[in-house]
């Protein structure tokens, strides 16, 4: 029962990481590898803001959404952009992309590193316990839970209900066809990269309510976040957001029954399994 | 006694489907060998989806597809490239980065022939001349028209020296003049005794160049005969250009 | 074989031969730093042999590495010293395998992110291993063997390498993965099973790079999950190749011995700034010279190479 709380308090704010980086991969067509740079800048923001000014990281996820968004729309407008553009296949953008982002994220850390060190942080925030069936848990979890999900649903209504939110999921089903009907796709993309950035960045923030942090951690939230991409099918939101609680069950449950050390292996096996026997996600639909 | 002529391909009921849509259904049809033979039909009747299915690129759902006296459903495309099919694609498809010699190389090098050092180069370069780019061995492709690209990648079949060539519109996209030059080689191809399937638009083409035609329409066969007979059949012209034009 | 093919022989064997005499001239902090650049001239070739032709990144090679420098830390009081080095190499062997099964008939993004975790995940378990075992958290490895020793064995196997390399690019097996890295469909049409081309070249490269982590063990007096399974490692040797240039069997050798002293002198100097180094060397690659420094070269004096990969 433990187990499964805490893997869903988990599973609630790694769907927001993930989510971010899905909304950037679907519609601009960009695997972004500095994904978990972006979540620790996001982390080293809320930290910076509670420790300085005790602001909460609550209303610091908001705040710096906007600052967010800019940053990584203008990566995606001056960096990527440049690639999609010389690019004559597929995979000659993947390999560059792959690349790009990589180059990008040792920036980051080399940045983030200048700027606060090499420690380990964290900070006390809503460290009190509240009661779920007569088991205390904290409260950070729980309030960064419920923020995730209002995140989520958030966003799930602005795709489906707005007018923007159909241009950006008519780009992810096909850039071709859209340019066709007069969709900017290039505006939209760098729309979605800046959007998923700061979608992402606040899943930072409420993440480093109550996990810990260092500069070079970014990488392994990279991982996990594209382990639930794929194990959600790529596609659609909802993929993500179940994948996400299955990997935050699956590594409390790991690191609660076996080994805390063994958390990044038990991800990794569940993503092993996915690709051999479902490679089109659990959810997802098998390409024609 | 008479001399049977070989079947080269016979498609026995095969069915393919992706998802709820029916893309090839029940078609059966035979081909023998030193035939040509034309798959013809409106848009979307199928007829890329039957030449994948042939040559390996999809998987048959249901029924039997003979190669040579042998099923080949569940075989992967190379397994079938070894058996002797070589096929060109509806949008080229050149490797950028190599020169037209290797381009063509490539056919000849993995196929049943296995050819390789001299021997395979001077197939290539045969191969080149015959298609009529002798001299553009070492140019890079990017840097050829798009004539020339289909060129190649006909070059590219044809080295792999293949008992079933598969063309599909391997005309479409080609001005009258070099549209002209591109039946004259099929023709030679033919005269060669060749065996060959040809999805084309192009109805000169058809009417010139096969000896019988098997008509598409929503993945099944509603005509199979001469040029001559499909292109009369009352089913024939209401699926090109519908029923009110019977 | 040609004239120009005979020349880049003769001029290869000619700087190998002087590259043996490096321990005899040079000792201490030279040599040490020899034996680095004939370690990432062996690993970033054998990660060329693959991912040049096909564009498949593969970050597995701590993942080999520190596999093969576990087989001889491991099982060093138990088996003969050139007994382990076959015993890495096949394990190497069968771990490439296994992930070539897995993976490489996926897109390549599927590919870099299961390679990225992989050494990740083999030294959690490692670790993991270990510490259930109830043994500290490394391994004491004691041999005769020292540094000049591992600097002759690497250059044995480098010289290896190359003239594998150039084997395979001069075979159909090496044709076929120019074909696959140009189009994947062509390929299969042409009649290359694509999938065992890919994995019988990944199979050489994880194998040659478990070896490299092998002949390194007695280098460490103790090793540990940390140094063995370093994730940086992977990253360098993907740097490096793709700086030099992964379109000639040279090229990444040109990325190897610049980038391996800036590499030393930005540890020594800047030791919290290699991560903004390696990320300004990724820019580089990919905005400026995407052919590396044989490219550039090769711009330069727009002529036929001597040493045509």
């Amino acid at each position: 029962m433990d187990i499964l709380i805490i893997g869903v308090l988990l599973g609630g704010a790694y769907a927001l990481m993930a989510v971010g980086l899905q909304l950037q991969y679907g519609v601009a067509r960009i695997m972004n590898l500095a994904n978990g740079e972006i979540l620790v800048a996001g982390a080293f923001g809320a930290f910076w803001f509670f420790t300085g000014s005790q602001v909460s990281p609550l209303i610091t996820v908001i705040g710096y959404a906007p600052v967010a968004f800019a940053a990584n729309w203008a990566i995606y407008r001056y960096l990527m952009l440049p690639l999609v553009r010389r690019s004559k296949s597929e995979g000659h953008l993947e390999v560059d992309s792959i690349l790009a982002t990589f180059g990008l994220s040792f920036i980051l850390v080399g940045v983030m590193l200048a700027l606060f060190g090499g420690e380990f942080f964290s900070y006390s925030f809503l460290e009190k316990p509240f009661d779920i069936m007569g088991q205390p848990y904290e409260q950070n979890r729980l309030v960064a839970f419920l923020y995730a999900a209002a995140f989520c649903v958030g966003l799930y209504v602005w795709l489906h209900r707005t007018r923007m939110g159909l241009t950006l999921r008519a780009v992810s089903v096909s850039p071709e066809a859209s340019r066709r009907v007069g969709i900017d796709v290039a505006g939209a993309s760098a729309l979605a990269f800046g959007l998923g950035g700061a979608i992402t960045a606040a899943g930072g923030g409420l993440l480093s309510t109550f996990l810990v942090f260092d500069a070079s951690i970014g990488i392994i939230f990279t991982m996990k976040a594209l382990v639930i991409v794929i194990m959600g099918g790529l596609r659609d939101i909802r993929g993500s957001i179940v994948a996400a609680f299955v990997l935050g069950l699956t590594e409390t449950a790991v690191a609660s029954l076996i080994d805390p050390g063994l958390t990044l292996a038990a991800a990794y096996v569940v993503f092993i399994l996915v690709l051999l026997f479902r490679p089109q996600g659990i959810f997802g639909r098998r390409a024609t | 006694m008479a001399a049977e002529p070989h079947t080269a391909l016979s498609v026995r009921g095969v069915t393919r489907t992706f998802g709820g849509l029916v893309a090839v259904d029940d078609m059966s049809f035979e081909l023998a060998e030193h035939e040509v033979l034309g798959l013809i039909g409106p848009n979307g009747s199928g007829k890329t989806t039957m030449i994948n299915l042939i040559s390996g690129a999809l998987k048959a759902s249901r029924g039997e597809i003979v190669l040579f006296g042998e099923n080949v459903v569940g075989e992967s495309a190379h397994a079938i490239a070894r058996r002797g099919v070589a096929r060109t694609f509806q949008l080229v498809r050149m490797l950028e980065s190599m020169s037209v010699m290797e381009n063509v190389e490539t056919g000849g090098v993995f196929g049943h022939a296995r050819r390789w050092g001299a021997e395979l180069r001077d197939h290539a370069r045969h191969n080149i001349a015959r298609v009529g780019l002798a001299g553009k061995e070492d140019e890079p492709v990017g840097a050829l028209t798009y004539i020339d690209q289909k060129r190649v990648e006909l070059a590219r079949a044809l080295a792999a020296d293949p008992r079933l060539l598969l063309l599909d519109e391997w005309l479409a996209g080609l001005n009258p003049t070099e549209l002209q030059t591109g039946i004259e080689l099929v023709e030679d191809l033919r005269s060669e005794g060749r065996t060959i399937v040809i999805v084309e638009h192009v109805m000169d083409a058809i009417r010139s160049l096969c000896d019988r035609c098997v008509v598409m329409n929503s993945g099944a066969v509603i005509a199979d005969g001469t040029p001559r007979e499909v292109l009369a059949d009352d089913a024939v012209i209401a699926a090109y250009l519908g029923d009110a034009h019977v | 074989m040609t004239g120009t093919e005979k020349t880049g022989l003769a001029v290869g064997a000619a700087i190998f031969l002087a590259a043996a005499f490096v321990p005899l001239l040079s000792g201490g902090y030279g040599l040490s730093l020899a034996v680095t650049v004939v370690m990432y001239a062996v690993l970033t070739t054998s990660w060329t042999l693959f991912s040049g032709p096909t564009h498949y990144i593969s970050l597995a090679t701590a993942a080999f590495f520190g596999l093969g420098m576990y087989t001889v830390a491991a099982l060093i009081d138990v088996f003969p010293y050139p007994v382990l080095l076959v015993m890495a190499t096949a394990v190497g062997a069968v771990l490439a395998a296994l992930i070539g099964l897995a993976t490489l008939r996926l897109s390549g993004v599927y590919f870099v992110i299961f390679t990225l975790g992989l050494a990740e995940m083999v030294r959690q378990l490692v670790t993991w291993v270990q510490t259930t075992m109830g043994t500290s958290s490394g391994l004491v490895v004691l041999t005769g063997i020292d540094e000049p020793m591992i600097y002759w064995q690497l250059l044995a196997l480098a010289a290896a390498v190359y003239l594998a390399s150039w084997r395979i690019g001069r075979s159909r097996l090496g044709f076929a993965l120019r074909i696959i890295g140009g189009d994947e469909v062509v390929a299969r049409h042409s009649g290359i099973n694509t999938a065992h081309a890919k994995i019988a070249l990944f199979v050489i490269s994880g194998s040659v790079a478990a070896l490299t982590g092998a002949i390194l063990a007695p280098r460490w007096t103790y090793v540990e999950p940390v140094i063995a399974f370093s994730p940086m490692l992977s990253f360098l040797v993907v740097i490096m190749a793709l700086l030099g240039g992964v379109h000639r069997l040279w090229g990444p050798l040109l990325g190897v011995i610049p980038f391996t002293f800036l590499w030393d002198l930005v540890t020594a100097t800047f030791p919290n700034q290699t991560a903004l180094m390696l990320g300004l060397c990724f820019l580089l690659i990919v905005y400026i010279i995407p052919n590396g420094f044989a490219g550039l070269i090769e711009n330069l004096i727009r002529r036929r190479p001597l040493l045509a990969g």
